[in-house]
This record gives structure tokens, C-alpha cells and sequence, in this order.
């Protein structure tokens, strides 16, 4: 008789309990909610606070931000390559430092600004778009963005201290072994990669697990909007491929440091495996930077042309088909080397099998913009600036896919258009029509709809006046990476119209920047969803509160703006005096989890210092790895370690 | 350790570190074109009167000694210019070992120089009519770098060749010493 | 022989005037795999160039297209879409066409590069090229070992006989390439690549090292000389000369430099004491097209300024300056110039 009693005393104990715990719903919704949520949420104030950090959005800004100043720089690198390539045995700047240009300029961009903005791009906006509060893992998010910045700021500070690397951005072996590359110019850079490749993985990994775990109730994987499929997919490539470029650095600096043989053909080791590991990762590579861009045109297409995008089965198959074909591809950057001529013709196949899933993604688009209502405004026509110019680049390469045209081809200035034909037309066009278009969503105000116009047409023609030259430069007989060229062999026209044109890209890229900057003071102060879009960044205000969304929103069709019927359905339940996210299941995203969220902490802040001492002293003594090796154990130790709970705990059944 | 002090000690390190890498780095390709030659009769040499001190190191070792590409050309021209053949790589054969400690002329770069353009008593040929003394004190900067002289930024771990010595950026330093010319 | 180069000298800007396409470019045609790279190029210009009208008909076809009246900011109805079977269809023969094309074009580009195979089983001539920073020394080998020679920058071919060029590299990965006559091939150091050209026509070609190898990777040119059978006879047996002794005494003084003092360290000039196999081989130097790999042309004032300044022209080369004396300088550049 006294177990019954003994039962119910228990529950209304529990139930005592569970009242003391403030949780959103019919109770406490509205501003009383809003304000306890901004409270629990809020970032610690000062430079304590600012370092400490786990607000996905401030790390998508910092992470934005920074990449533009790196592209900022990595441009101006361009300027003066192309100064010099203006007129034919140009002397204004010498071999050594033009050599030290084009290395900065490829590894910049490629390294410190396409992914790194793309990753600041996904990590801001995905939590949004995909209707929770904050990306699963906030504190390694931190330390990405901490190892990202510090991996660019030795890069450059070395540039400027003239010990910067002057081997290519490819940095092929034996150029860039012990012997031909004396000093510390190629560990830097070797180690420049170690530091942006751990960041790449601590991105893919929060991106990975955010998307699959955190999306609101409802929104299944047939419903999740397709930049999340985009970044799903990039999230696994780099999972994948970056451990090969961040073993064939490691080795090297192995090679240079203490006199390992990886790539010493002389004794057992070979000069191309070298091009193997970097190339497995290389061409991937380019696939990271393109996809999320696809994800990008997908998104603008669809609220411009008002309508979902047509044959979203067929986008989504064609971005996962993207994604592993690319992995079977990289042997063609290396179809000058000898290997055998039989086994290149797999790689030329395979190489034009990857145009089949982008050119369905095309047709998706055109047919989208067939059926619907295009509406041009800046950022769709950034979107069909994309078309045709990656269209180009695109079919270009499936022009180098072929092994006897690559054999005239490769190295030369054809090359040199093809790949910025489709990084910047299939990359940066698109990336600057999202700036746009999530402008609003980020600073709250819209940016200048006429100077963006006026912007859009400036980079357009002068990027075709820039690169389109190159084309006949590389047919000319003009290969790369040379600081000079004679007279003669008619390059000069091609490489006077080159320089004329970047200098008006650079222009039109200050003028987005003078937009960005005026639009922060002077822009029409933006609604929720100024754009009338369809996804569930756009249904919280403009830019959107600390907590993102005051309830977690229930998804019930792939455009869920455009098909609610009054307000958004939500959930609720999630406490409110503490921060705390809903994780749902991976394929059919029901409510699974409730998730406390990690606290501000400075420890990714330490680690990553840590760790960046740990790998830049390793440049320079192999004995760095065992003494760095501590510090860095000692701070992630005592970030992983358990926290003491200082809420209110909740109650347990037992 | 406070955070700003932790930042500001990392900073400190990391200024030292690189800045240190000035000179290491910077790639000189010509020296000056007229009157290089070391003059005869005016090279130092290990004996010197009791008590006094040895003649002041020449002012050219700045640009070579430590200097990355000065000792990466020196190893371009050993094996080009046969060195290898009396010295193999470092080892020693005909000629005497230069990856010890024991020098007979002496060990700092100006004296090295000095023995390549002048040559030596028993089989080192002079090298002055051959090379140009930029040459010939890159020659200077790789030979002690056989025997862990340079400081290890500067010196490249091995050759894109067979592997004939240990890597050169784990050569322990070895003292200079002179060797008495009886011991031979 | 200086009158020729001379001549030449005058004609490199002629040459850039009228026939530059053909001096170092991808549509030179001057021999056998160059024309394939033509042909085929063409088949995919032709094909890429139809798919991009294809994609740019689409899309202002779709941006220009009558729509019904109304509100543009109304949403569409997503349930309502009537031309949905048509753009069924469309990605369907889409697909169909972008993949037939793309077959196409793979089954074009394995059969050219079948071709190009197969043809280098026949080669009549062999020459070993070995790439240095920054030059190029080629070796023309023979079954007869005594009648090989070394030269460098420079080659001679026989139009019409397919020649196999073994490639080695002494330091770096280079890359040869003449793009009027065929694809690159890559010099790498620890394995022999090779390469095979036939010419078709007579004439002068210009070549670069495309694979970026170190400071001075564009100033390492070769110059490809294309020539009738009996013409090229000619310049092979000559080749296998050695040096003319030196006729006046200025020259007589330069030929007691270069063998006596610095040159010889490096360089070989055959029939002589120099017998240095750092640098180019110098047994015929003056005959030569170009200074350097192809930096400047061989004329008497460009020879004084490489002579005495190597460092200024090439910097970072491994020719140093060494600081000549003005009647040194005379004697070398006088005795260099016999060197036909």
C-alpha cells in the first residue's frame, strides 16, 4: 500500500519540479519571451566576450568578413601581375618577387578566401535556413574560424617579411623540395595548408551535423532547401579529400625538415606522388567551391522566379552525383607526366561524365526561369551572369578533358581562363548576387538596388575583357606562371586587354565594397523578407535576434514561406532559462532531442593559439611537434572537460 | 598566464622567429663585378703570434653564411664542381673529411673561402681562375654547413639525389677546431 | 653564319607581323600531332560551341517569354504548372543530348589520341633532351656512339621523318613544349619520358618549358629548326665537328680564356681543353639561333651583354658574373663568334 503513496509523492515531486523550469509555449510567448530568450542567449560583453564567442552568426560574419579582405588582397596581388604582363619583357617587377605574386595570389584565393567564404556563407545562414538556434558543435566552429584566420595571417605576415612562398600555389615537388626551394618560404606555406585544411574540417564536420541533425521538425531530406543539400555534400568532399593535401604538406615538411625521402625519386620515393595526394584533393577541391555556389543559384532562382525549382529530385541527385564523381577525376591536371596513355582515357571520360550532372542543374534552372516569373533584380542578374559565363568555363573544360587537346593546352594561359571562367562566373558571381541577396537578412538594412545594378554590369564585362583574351593567349603559345614574355608572338593585344579588363573587375569590386559599407548607414531598412522568398531564414526579423527564432518552426513543404497559411506552425517546449536546441532524425527530421547548447567559452580561442604555435614552431624545429604538442593537449583537455551545470537541473525519472 | 600576456609573449616569439629570417631568406644573385678576387697574401689563416686575436671576420660573411639560397647554391656547385670526388659528401677521401671538427686552415667561412680560391698543400687545387668568388663563398657557406655550422633555418635537410649523409638539418654542430698538420 | 643571324634578327619582327600564329602557337601545323590537335580541337569548338547557343537560347528564351498578365509578385501556384510534361520532356532530351555529345567528343579524343600512339612506333631520328634550370641540352643519339653530339636550345629536324625525343631532367620537373608542332610532355627527374614528332613543315619554331620550375622559367625557350632532309644532313654533320681553331689573335686570346680560366669550369667545347658539362655545350654556339635558351637573339651586342652580365639579363641563372676585364671581354666575344 505504501509503494502506490510513495509513487505519487514521487510524481508530484517531479511535477513541482518540472513548473520551476520557464520553457516557451502558451505560457510565455510574445516580447516577455523574446526578452528572457536574448537574455539566456546574449554573448558576454567586452573582448572577453567577443573572443569567446559561439554565436554561429557572429562566426559567419567574422568568417565572411575576413575572407573579403583576403579576396580583397589576393586581388591586388592580380593588379600587379597583370601590371607587369601589360607590355612584353616588362620590367617593373623582377622574377623572384613575381614568382612570390602568383603563389600569394593562387594560395589566397584559393585557400583563404573561395572556401573559407563559402563555409562563413553556410555557417550563418544554414541554422536559419534550416530552422534552429544555434549549428551542432558552436565551440569548434570558434576554433575553425581562430585556425582559419591565424593560418592567413602567418601566410601574409611572412609575405610581407619576404620569407613568403614563391613555388606556385601547387607547389610541385622537387621545385618545392629541400634541395630547389631553400629556406623556410615553402614550409610556411606547406603549413598555411595544415592550418586552413584543420579548419575546413572542424566547418564540414559542424556543417555536416548541423544539417542533419538540427533541422526543424518536418523538414525531411525531400523538403530541406537545396543550398543545405549543397553544403551536405560539400561538407562530406572535404571530409574526404582534405586529409590528402594536409598529409602530402605534412610530408613535405617531413621532406624539408628532416630529410624524410617521400618525394625523392633517387631513393625510393617519387617526384609525382606529390601530384597525386595534392591533385586528390585539388580537384575536389574546385567542386567545394562550386557547389555551395550551386546551392547559391538554386536559392536566388527560386524567390526571383517565384516559383520551387523545377525537378528538385534531379538538383539534389545531380549535386551528390557532382560530389563523388569528382573524386575520380584528378589525373587529369596530370596528363603531361607520362603516365600511361590507356589509363588517361578513363580520366577523359570521367571528366566529361562530371559536365552531365552540372548540365541537368542548368536545365533545372533555365526551366525554372522558363516557367516562373524572373524578376531581375541584382541578384538574379548575378545569377545569369553565372550562366553564361560558367557555361563557358564549363564547356572550356570539357575541351582540356580531352588528352591530346590538354597536351597543347595545359600550363598555358587557356588553362588560366578556363579555371576563371568557372571559379569566378560559377563561383564569385554567384557569391555576390547571396551577399545581396542575405544582405538584408544580416545587417537588417538592403543594399543600393541601382549601384548594384550599375556594379553588376561593370564586373560582368570586365571579367569577359579580362579573361576572354587569355583564351587566345594559351593557343598563342603564352603558359603560365611567366613574369615575362617576349615580343613577337602576338601576346601583346591578348595581355593588354587582360590588364585593362582586371583593372575594371577591381574597380566594380570596390564598388560592391562602397555598396556594402554605404548600404550599412544608408539602406532602406529591411523587412523580415524583403525578397518574398520561400525558406525559414526569412521568417525571423531582419537581421535576425541572438536565439534566431523566439519558437522552433514546423516544416511542411519544401517552400514553407510560401505555403503557410497565416503564421508558420512551431513547436514548443525548449527552456527558455537556458540555452537549449531540438535535435530531430537525420531522414525524417521528427523531434528527437533536446540538446543543451554549449556556453561562450574562450578555450577554442586558447586551443587554436595553442595549436598555432604548435604548427608554426614545427616549421622551424622538428622538436615543436613533442614540446607544442602539450599546450595544445592541455587546452583541449580542459575545454572537453565536463562543465558543472549551473542551471536549474532538469528532473530525472529513475 | 593572463590571456594578454600568454598573446603578447606568443607575439614576442613569433616577431624573433620570423624576423630572425630577414637575411635567411633574401636571394642574392651577383655580388659586385670588379675586383673580387681575394687577394693573395692577404688571406687569414689559423697561426697568428700568441695572445693575439684572430683577424676580423670579413664583411662579405654576412651575405652567405646563414643564408639559405648562398648555402643551396654552394651544394649545386659541390657536386657539380667534383668536390665530391677528393671529399665524397662530407666523408672525406683524398681529401680530409669536412663534416668534423678537426679544420686545418681554418673553419669560419673567410678562411674556408680562402682555402677554395687558394688552394692547399698536398691536393687542393685553387679554384681562384675557376670560379667567381661569389662562387666560391657559396662553395664556402654549404662546406660548413657539412659540420652543423649554420644555424639549422638556413640549411636544406638533403639533395633530391642518393642518400649519402645524414640530413643536414639534424648534423649536429661541431666546434671548429684547428688540426695539427703532424696528425696526418 | 653572323650575316644569317643577323637576318633573322631583322626578321623576328617580320616574322611577329605576318606569321606569329605560326611561330609558337597551337595552330602552327607544322607537323604531324599538331594537326591532329587541330583538327580535334575543332570538332570540339564546333560541338561546345553549339551546346553554349543551346543553353544561351534557353535562357533568354525563358527570360523573354510572354507570360499571363499580373501581379509579378505573385506566387505561383505549385500544384498548377501546365507546361510541366513539356519540361519533363525537355530535361529528358536534354540529358539525352548533353550526354550523346559528350560521348561524342570522348570517343573523338580516344581515337585521336590512338592515332597519336600508334604513330610514334616508327621513329627514324632520336635525340635525348635533358632539362636543366633553366636550358635545354639535347643529345642526338646514334646507333654509332661515336657520331653523337651535344647541342642546346636548339634542334634541327628533318621535315617528314618522325623523330622520338627521350626526356630526362636533371633537377626540376620542365615541361617540353612547341606548340606549332605537338603537345607537352613533361621532364621529370627519376623517370625518361618521351615524345614523338613528325614535321610536316619547313620552317622555324619557337618553344617554352611550361611547367613552372624556379625563377628563370620564362626565359627557358628552345628554338626548333624544321628543314629539308639534305639541309638538315648538312647541319649534322657539321655538328659532329669540332671547334675551328682560333684564326686572329684576339681570338687566339679568347680561346686561351675560355679554355684557361672560368668557362671552361662549366661549359664544353669540343676539340678543346674545356671539358665542362655544367653548362650548355658551346661547340657550335654561334651558329645558334638564341642566347641563353632563347632570352635574347644571337647578335654580337646581345653576346657582349650576356658575356658580361649574365645576371642583369637572366638573374638568378647559374652563369655568374664574373667581372671581365674590357680586352678579356673582346677576346672571349671575338673567339665565341668562331664558333659556327
Amino acid at each position: 500500500m505504501n509503494e502506490p503513496a510513495t509513487v505519487r509523492d514521487e510524481d508530484e515531486r517531479l511535477a513541482r519540479e518540472r513548473r520551476k523550469i520557464a520553457r516557451d509555449g502558451p505560457k510565455l510567448n510574445g516580447a516577455k519571451l523574446e526578452a528572457r530568450l536574448g537574455q539566456t542567449w546574449r554573448r558576454p560583453p567586452g573582448i572577453l566576450g567577443w573572443l569567446a564567442t559561439v554565436d554561429h552568426k557572429e562566426i559567419g560574419r567574422r568568417y565572411i568578413i575576413t575572407a573579403l579582405l583576403f579576396l580583397a588582397a589576393g586581388g591586388v596581388l592580380a593588379l600587379l601581375m597583370r601590371l607587369q604582363l601589360a607590355r612584353p619583357d616588362n620590367n617593373l617587377i623582377g622574377a623572384q618577387r613575381y614568382n612570390e605574386l602568383f603563389t600569394m595570389h593562387g594560395s589566397t584565393m584559393m585557400f583563404l578566401f573561395a572556401v573559407p567564404v563559402m563555409e562563413g556563407v553556410a555557417v550563418y545562414i544554414i541554422p536559419l535556413m534550416v530552422g534552429t538556434r544555434s549549428t551542432a558543435f558552436p565551440r569548434l566552429n570558434a576554433f575553425s574560424y581562430y585556425m582559419y584566420l591565424f593560418g592567413g595571417l602567418m601566410l601574409w605576415i611572412a609575405f610581407a617579411l619576404n620569407i613568403g612562398p614563391d613555388i606556385g600555389w601547387f607547389a610541385y615537388t622537387p621545385l618545392s623540395g629541400p634541395q630547389f626551394s631553400p629556406g623556410k618560404r615553402a614550409d610556411i606555406w606547406a603549413q598555411m595548408i595544415t592550418f586552413t585544411e584543420v579548419a575546413a574540417l572542424a566547418a564540414a564536420v559542424v556543417l555536416f551535423c548541423t544539417i542533419l541533425k538540427t533541422r526543424a521538425p518536418g523538414m525531411t531530406l525531400a523538403r530541406m532547401p537545396l543550398f543545405a543539400w549543397a553544403m551536405l555534400v560539400v561538407a562530406v568532399m572535404i571530409i574526404f579529400s582534405m586529409p590528402s593535401v594536409a598529409l602530402a604538406s605534412s610530408m613535405l615538411i617531413s621532406d624539408r625538415l628532416v630529410g624524410t625521402q617521400f618525394y625523392n625519386s633517387f631513393e625510393h620515393g617519387d617526384a609525382l606522388l606529390w601530384q597525386h595526394l595534392f591533385w586528390f584533393f585539388g580537384h575536389p577541391e574546385v567542386y567545394i567551391i562550386f557547389l555551395p555556389a550551386t546551392g547559391f543559384v538554386s536559392v536566388i532562382t527560386e524567390t526571383f522566379c517565384r516559383r520551387p525549382i523545377f525537378a528538385y529530385p534531379i538538383v539534389v541527385l545531380s549535386l551528390v552525383s557532382t560530389g563523388i564523381l569528382a573524386f575520380g577525376l584528378w589525373v587529369h591536371h596530370m596528363f603531361a607526366t607520362g603516365l600511361p596513355r590507356v589509363g588517361y582515357s578513363f580520366y577523359t571520360a570521367a571528366s566529361m561524365t562530371v559536365a552531365i550532372p552540372t548540365a541537368l542543374q542548368i536545365f533545372c534552372w533555365l526551366a525554372t526561369m522558363w516557367d516562373g516569373r524572373p524578376r531581375l533584380a541584382v541578384p538574379m542578374l548575378y545569377v545569369i551572369g553565372f550562366i553564361v559565363t560558367f557555361v563557358i568555363g564549363g564547356l572550356t573544360g570539357v575541351i582540356i578533358a580531352s588528352v591530346p587537346l590538354d597536351l597543347e593546352l595545359h600550363d598555358t594561359y587557356f588553362i588560366v581562363a578556363h579555371f576563371h571562367y568557372v571559379l569566378i562566373g560559377g563561383a564569385v558571381f554567384p557569391l555576390l548576387g547571396i551577399i545581396t541577396y542575405w544582405y538584408p537578412k544580416i545587417t537588417g538594412r538592403m543594399m543600393s538596388e541601382r549601384l548594384g545594378k550599375i556594379d553588376f554590369w561593370m564586373i560582368f564585362l570586365g571579367f569577359q575583357l579580362a579573361f576572354f583574351p587569355m583564351h587566345f593567349a594559351g593557343l598563342l603559345g603564352m603558359p603560365r606562371r611567366v613574369y615575362t614574355y617576349p615580343a613577337g608572338l602576338g601576346l601583346e593585344l591578348p595581355n593588354l586587354l587582360s590588364t585593362i579588363g582586371a583593372f575594371v573587375v577591381a574597380s566594380a569590386v570596390l564598388l560592391f565594397v562602397v555598396n556594402g559599407i554605404v548600404s550599412l548607414y544608408r539602406g532602406a531598412v529591411a523587412t523580415a523578407n524583403p525578397w518574398g522568398a520561400a525558406s525559414l531564414e526569412w521568417a525571423t526579423s531582419s537581421p535576425p535576434p541572438v536565439y534566431n527564432f523566439a519558437h522552433i518552426p514546423v516544416v511542411e513543404s519544401r517552400t514553407p514561406l510560401w505555403d503557410m497559411v497565416g503564421e508558420l506552425p512551431v513547436v514548443t517546449g525548449l527552456r527558455v532559462d537556458d540555452k537549449e536546441m531540438l535535435l530531430t532524425t537525420v531522414v525524417a527530421a521528427t523531434p528527437d532531442v533536446r540538446e543543451p547548447v554549449p556556453e561562450p567559452s574562450l578555450w577554442p580561442f586558447i586551443a587554436s593559439v595553442a595549436v598555432g604555435i604548435f604548427f608554426i614552431s614545427s616549421i622551424f624545429s622538428p622538436w615543436a611537434v613533442v614540446f607544442g604538442a602539450i599546450p595544445s593537449a592541455i587546452a583541449l583537455i580542459a575545454w572537453f572537460w565536463p562543465k558543472e551545470i549551473k542551471r536549474h537541473p532538469e528532473p530525472v525519472i529513475s | 598566464m593572463s590571456l594578454p600576456f600568454r598573446a603578447s609573449l606568443a607575439a614576442v616569439a613569433l616577431v624573433a622567429l620570423v624576423l630572425g629570417a630577414c637575411n635567411r631568406e633574401e636571394r642574392h644573385s651577383r655580388s659586385k663585378p670588379v675586383g673580387e678576387m681575394v687577394p693573395a697574401g692577404q688571406s687569414p689563416d689559423t697561426i697568428w703570434p700568441g695572445g693575439t686575436q684572430p683577424p676580423p671576420l670579413d664583411p662579405r660573411a654576412a651575405l652567405y653564411d646563414n643564408n639559405a639560397p648562398a648555402i643551396s647554391e654552394g651544394q649545386f656547385l659541390y657536386s657539380r664542381m667534383n668536390c665530391v670526388g677528393c671529399h665524397a659528401h662530407g666523408g672525406g677521401g683524398m681529401g680530409p673529411a669536412l663534416m668534423d671538427d678537426q679544420w686545418r686552415y681554418g673553419g669560419r667561412i673567410d678562411q674556408i673561402a680562402a682555402s677554395i680560391a687558394e688552394g692547399r698543400p698536398n691536393g687542393m687545387p685553387s679554384w681562384r681562375a675557376k670560379l667567381t668568388s661569389d662562387q666560391i663563398w657559396k662553395l664556402a657557406a654549404y662546406v660548413r654547413s657539412l659540420s652543423g655550422q649554420p644555424s639549422k633555418d638556413a640549411v636544406g635537410s638533403r639533395a633530391d639525389a642518393m642518400s649519402a649523409a645524414p640530413p643536414q638539418t639534424l648534423t649536429p654542430h661541431q666546434p671548429v677546431r684547428p688540426s695539427d698538420t703532424a696528425q696526418q | 653564319m653572323r650575316r644569317r643571324a643577323g637576318a633573322l634578327v631583322a626578321l623576328l619582327p617580320l616574322l611577329g607581323a605576318c606569321s606569329y600564329q605560326h611561330y609558337q602557337s597551337a595552330f602552327g601545323n607544322a607537323a604531324v600531332e599538331a594537326r591532329q590537335f587541330n583538327i580535334l580541337f575543332v570538332i570540339f569548338l564546333v560541338v561546345c560551341a553549339t551546346m553554349y547557343l543551346a543553353v544561351i537560347g534557353f535562357l533568354i528564351a525563358g527570360l523573354m517569354r510572354r507570360r499571363r498578365t499580373g501581379n509579378a509578385n505573385v506566387i505561383e501556384d505549385r500544384r498548377h504548372h501546365e507546361s510541366d510534361p513539356l519540361m519533363r520532356s525537355g530535361l529528358i532530351g536534354w540529358a539525352a543530348l548533353v550526354g550523346s555529345g559528350l560521348v561524342a567528343l570522348a570517343i573523338a579524343s580516344f581515337v585521336a589520341d590512338r592515332s597519336m600512339a600508334g604513330a610514334a612506333a616508327h621513329e627514324q631520328l632520336s635525340i635525348t633532351l635533358t632539362a636543366n634550370q633553366w636550358w635545354w641540352d639535347a643529345q642526338y643519339n646514334a646507333a654509332d656512339s661515336s657520331k653523337t653530339f651535344h647541342t642546346a636550345n636548339e634542334l634541327h629536324l628533318p621535315v617528314g621523318v618522325p623523330v622520338r625525343i627521350l626526356l630526362n631532367s636533371n633537377d626540376v620537373i620542365h615541361s617540353f613544349w612547341v606548340p606549332s608542332l605537338a603537345g607537352k610532355q613533361d621532364l621529370i627527374p627519376g623517370r625518361q619520358n618521351d615524345i614523338s614528332i613528325t614535321p610536316r613543315k619547313v620552317g622555324l619554331f619557337r618553344g617554352q618549358c611550361a611547367e613552372f620550375c624556379g625563377a628563370q622559367h620564362a626565359h627557358m625557350a628552345l628554338v626548333v629548326e624544321v628543314e629539308s632532309y639534305a639541309d638538315f644532313l648538312k647541319w649534322w654533320r657539321h655538328q659532329l665537328q669540332p671547334a675551328p681553331s682560333p684564326a686572329t689573335p684576339l681570338a687566339l686570346a679568347g680561346y686561351n680564356f675560355v679554355t684557361g680560366r672560368n668557362c671552361s669550369a662549366c661549359h664544353a667545347i669540343g676539340g678543346t681543353p674545356a671539358g665542362g658539362t655544367v653548362g650548355p655545350d658551346l661547340t657550335h654556339f654561334a651558329s645558334r639561333r638564341s642566347i641563353a635558351a632563347g632570352t635574347m637573339a644571337m647578335s654580337t651586342g646581345n653576346l657582349y651583354g650576356w658575356v658580361a652580365d649574365p645576371q642583369a639579363l637572366k638573374p638568378g641563372t647559374k652563369m655568374p658574373t664574373i667581372g671581365l676585364e674590357p680586352d678579356q671581354l673582346h677576346a672571349v666575344v671575338a673567339y665565341l663568334e668562331t664558333l659556327q
